[in-house]
């Protein structure tokens, strides 16, 4: 990791990880969703 | 009351849980006179570096997450219109209650002047304080709790008039005060920790500690209720009628399908709280080898769990996984309140509880299930009440 001096570069080197975690926490989230209810689909014929 | 689920092979009085019960009793009655005779320096080890300890973290902390299960059942049902978890909603009424007040019982034995409890809102509200949101919350709470549950009571006792009232007018506002109350509260016990940065661990302070609360006593209530469900279905089985038996599966399919994905949003806020805060160098420290046994092993391994066991619809293991969730839950409040808490104090100044104080806690719990049974054996929880049959919202 660079070497951190001021607020403004602390903000952007952690906003930038967290920014990107957010999205893919949010295509984890839809996968998840998506494994969670399989077996409904298949039950409901609905793909 | 001849309709009612039979009460077949009724135990005795002596069996070994009430043999068990009656020596916790006697030994919380000694504790408790201690408590009340010698104060608190009497019977715990809490100090000015650790002035909430045990009763706190557990009795508090984990009382009001576990409790979660009514907000959440009864949002489920009458908000959310899923009328088919309606027979999880009297347990889980119960419970809640029942472990809200216990928690205002065992608070009682942790401030030092128990008689004041009333004063921060009938007398000098402190209405800049999250302590004094929390207990208002709470004591609000309480009285919602208790107003849900008592159609219940009115049904044993024969009285038609205030039950139709509460359940026929009363039962949706109720349910959404009771769900603004602990959206409230249940963040503002996170909030608390956020006044002392310097004292909890980085990898469990966060700015986003109102929200971890909050989000995982969601989990913490549906698994609550998984678990409650699992044990009265093996212990009050012949209490049971056919609506409550014949939707219990579904039951605990849904709630575990629900406990999942909350769960598995609680994983990426996690990681989140850790990235924004810059914390990641602490994970390769001994506590951050603590935090991540939390994180993975009880918030990602029982989501991955229930989402098995919704897949393949293997009951026996949500009912395991409930159990360890609970677990998990209670593992974080203990790891915030007290693991975590004064970390950079020397271990001859660390907190750990007396044996007084793991004895009161037993104590309550022990209490909390006796009345519990006493309710659920007398008063219509897992059955409707004949006379009041259909006439449920």
């Amino acid at each position: 990791m660079d070497d951190i001096y001021t607020l403004q570069e602390f903000m952007l080197h952690t906003k930038s990880i967290t920014y990107i975690l957010m999205g893919l926490g949010v295509l984890a989230l839809c996968w998840y969703w998506w494994f969670l209810s399989a077996k409904d689909r298949e039950q409901n014929n609905v793909w | 009351m001849s309709d009612q689920p039979q009460q077949t092979g009724k135990p005795g009085l002596i069996t070994p849980f009430n043999v068990f019960a009656a020596l916790v009793l006697v030994i919380g009655a000694y504790l408790t006179f201690v408590r009340f005779t010698q104060g608190l320096g009497g019977l715990t080890n809490l100090n000015d570096n650790n002035p909430w300890g045990l009763w706190i973290g557990f009795d508090l902390l984990c009382g009001v997450a576990l409790a979660a299960g009514g907000y959440t059942t009864s949002t489920a049902c009458y908000v959310f219109g899923l009328k088919r978890f309606h027979a999880a909603v009297r347990p889980a009424i119960l419970t809640a209650f029942l472990g809200y007040a216990f928690v205002v019982f065992a608070l009682h034995y942790d401030v030092g002047r128990p008689w004041r409890l009333p004063y921060p809102i009938f007398v000098s509200p402190g209405t800049t304080s999250l302590l004094f949101e929390v207990g208002l919350c709470v004591f609000l709470y309480l009285t919602v709790l208790f107003v849900e549950w008592v159609p219940a009571a009115l049904e044993w006792l024969g009285v038609k008039k205030p039950r139709d009232i509460i359940v026929n007018r009363l039962t949706l506002v109720l349910t959404i005060f009771g769900v603004v109350l602990s959206t409230m509260h249940q963040s503002s016990l996170g909030a608390l920790y956020t006044i002392a940065p310097s004292k909890l661990h980085p990898l469990w302070y966060s700015q986003y500690l109102p929200l971890y609360f909050f989000i995982s006593s969601m989990f913490a209530g549906l698994s609550m209720v998984i678990l409650e469900g699992t044990l009265s279905h093996r212990y009050f089985h012949h209490l049971m009628d056919e609506e409550h038996k014949a939707g219990y599966n579904d039951l605990i399919l849904g709630f575990a399908k629900g406990a999942s994905i909350i769960m598995a949003g609680y994983f990426i806020m996690k990681l989140m709280g850790i990235s924004a805060d810059n914390n990641w160098a602490y994970l390769g420290t001994g506590y951050g080898l603590w935090f991540l046994v939390e994180l993975f092993g009880f918030v990602a391994l029982p989501s991955f769990l229930y989402a098995i066991g919704v897949r393949e619809k293997n009951y026996k293991l949500i009912q395991w996984t409930s159990a360890l969730s609970v677990f998990g839950i209670v593992l974080n409040r203990f790891n915030v309140s007290l693991v975590a808490f004064n970390w950079q104090l020397p271990a001859a100044d660390r907190y750990f509880p007396s044996w007084g104080e793991f004895g009161i806690s037993i104590f309550i719990v022990t209490l909390l299930i006796l009345v519990f049974r006493f309710i659920v054996t007398r008063m219509p929880i897992f059955y409707e009440h004949p006379q009041f049959k259909d006439s449920h919202h």
